[in-house]
């Protein structure tokens, strides 16, 4: 590849966590390379870089994704939310706060995918059931916890979400 | 990844002029192939061309010849769509278990077609619904477009823009998911085509997804599972490794069949 034609970088702009971001890069950086070390937004992390455990996960236009399958190029003109993004000020996002409270978390590296996996599920099944639950986890692996957790803070978020509407009739 | 340089598609025409024009160039759709293979160095394309923003390749419509889903239409797309779940039930349950839920949003029909991964649980649908691949300049019948392993009939700057699905009398699919990555160790998708009659696509079990003709006859007798208790499958020239055997897979398919044809009632 010495001999060929240097590689044209492109100019990309997005919105991530509501803020507006432009850059140049290299066309083969990946969306999860690009948020982490151009960014700093080292919250997403890399597990296998194989698009099989979803520690990447984050939102592309309202959508659940795996940041280590998406080239930045790709995210062009999109409005990006990772894990530093959820929570307002210093309150946790229900999600996160439910992932507290049922300890669903051991070592903690497959949080951030999992935690973003679930908000994508609950706001398109607001009432997801544990079967459900369970199968939309299918590309969010967790080496420690076994799951139970997990599924229960899921559920517990979902119920505290649909809570207020259900006790004021 | 090998550096590539990077352009994107305005349109169909935009697409195919700039792969005629670069030697070495490929498309990228969802990248839920490309992209772990360029990872891998396993292809070392000069230039990806996006057709991420080729927004008219993403529909889902009926016409009297079947439902037509375009090129770009995502598997999240498909899987959701009443349409689809309506017309063919078994194509919906099919799509909605390709990979899992962030590959769905992004991992398209024309991608998972024109990679025709042996496992693709797409190849089985369009082999056995008896779909048309249309492309920007000529429609190809699915039978004639699997080739072999990772093969088609698409020429180098031949582009996918969308598939017809005719609307079959029945179908069903049944996979036996790997374990671990829960890929098809074998898919079986039968279905009873109004134009074709029944057919009978298996995934998984070789380098390129096959039909069982010995069964599609029986079935076009009289549609009924124990149709495939009689099936012999030859081992020979199945895949054969660490989480099966060549005689296991033929055994699957057999098993599979059956289910894949009571699936389909």
């Amino acid at each position: 590849m010495s001999t060929a034609t240097p590689i044209t970088r492109v100019s990309i702009t997005m919105i991530v966590n509501d803020q507006p971001v432009t850059a140049e890069v290299d066309p083969r950086t990946l969306l999860v390379d690009f948020l982490r070390e151009t960014l700093q937004l080292t919250g997403t992390h890399v597990g296998c870089d194989t698009s099989q455990c979803g520690a990447c996960v984050v939102h592309v236009d309202g959508l659940s994704v795996k940041s280590c399958s998406m080239l930045a190029v790709q995210a062009d003109g999109s409005r990006i939310v990772t894990i530093e993004g959820l929570a307002q000020a210093e309150d946790l996002h229900p999600v996160q706060q439910a992932f507290y409270t049922q300890h669903a978390l051991q070592c903690g590296y497959c949080t951030p995918g999992m935690v973003m996996s679930a908000v994508d599920l609950i706001a398109h099944n607001p009432q997801p059931t544990d079967r459900e639950i369970r199968a939309w986890l299918k590309g969010n692996l967790c080496r420690c916890t076994g799951y139970h957790n997990i599924v229960s803070a899921i559920a517990a978020a979902a119920r505290a979400a649909h809570a207020p509407a259900s006790a004021n009739p | 990844m090998y550096p590539f340089d990077y352009v994107r598609a305005s349109s169909v025409e935009d697409a195919v002029s700039a792969a005629q024009t670069t030697a070495g160039s490929r498309f990228l759709a969802g990248g839920m192939t490309v992209l772990p293979m360029l990872k891998q160095r396993l292809a070392n394309p000069t230039q990806l061309i996006d057709l991420g923003h080729l927004a008219g390749l993403r529909f889902i419509r009926a016409d009297i010849d079947g439902i037509h889903i375009g090129a770009m239409t995502t598997h999240a797309a498909v899987a959701g769509s009443g349409l689809v779940r309506e017309a063919i039930p078994a194509l919906a349950r099919l799509v909605d278990g390709i990979g899992d839920p962030q590959v769905r949003h992004r991992g398209t029909l024309g991608g998972a077609l024109a990679t025709n991964d042996s496992a693709g649980d797409y190849v089985a649908a369009a082999l056995a619904l008896a779909a048309t691949i249309v492309t920007d300049r000529r429609r190809i019948a699915a039978d004639d477009f699997f080739r072999g392993m990772g093969e088609t009939a698409l020429a180098a700057d031949e582009l996918i823009t969308e598939v017809v699905f005719p609307i079959p009398r029945r179908a069903g699919y049944a996979k036996f998911e790997q374990l671990a990555s829960r890929y098809a160790l074998v898919a079986v998708m039968a279905a009873e085509t109004t134009v074709a009659g029944p057919r009978v696509a298996v995934i998984g079990a070789a380098s390129c997804a096959f039909r069982l003709p010995a069964l599609e006859t029986a079935l076009s007798r009289r549609w009924h599972a124990a149709a495939a208790d009689s099936l012999a499958i030859d081992p020979d020239g199945l895949t054969s490794d660490l989480c099966g055997s060549a005689a296991y897979r033929a055994d699957l398919v057999g098993v599979l069949a059956r289910r894949a044809i009571a699936d389909a009632g």
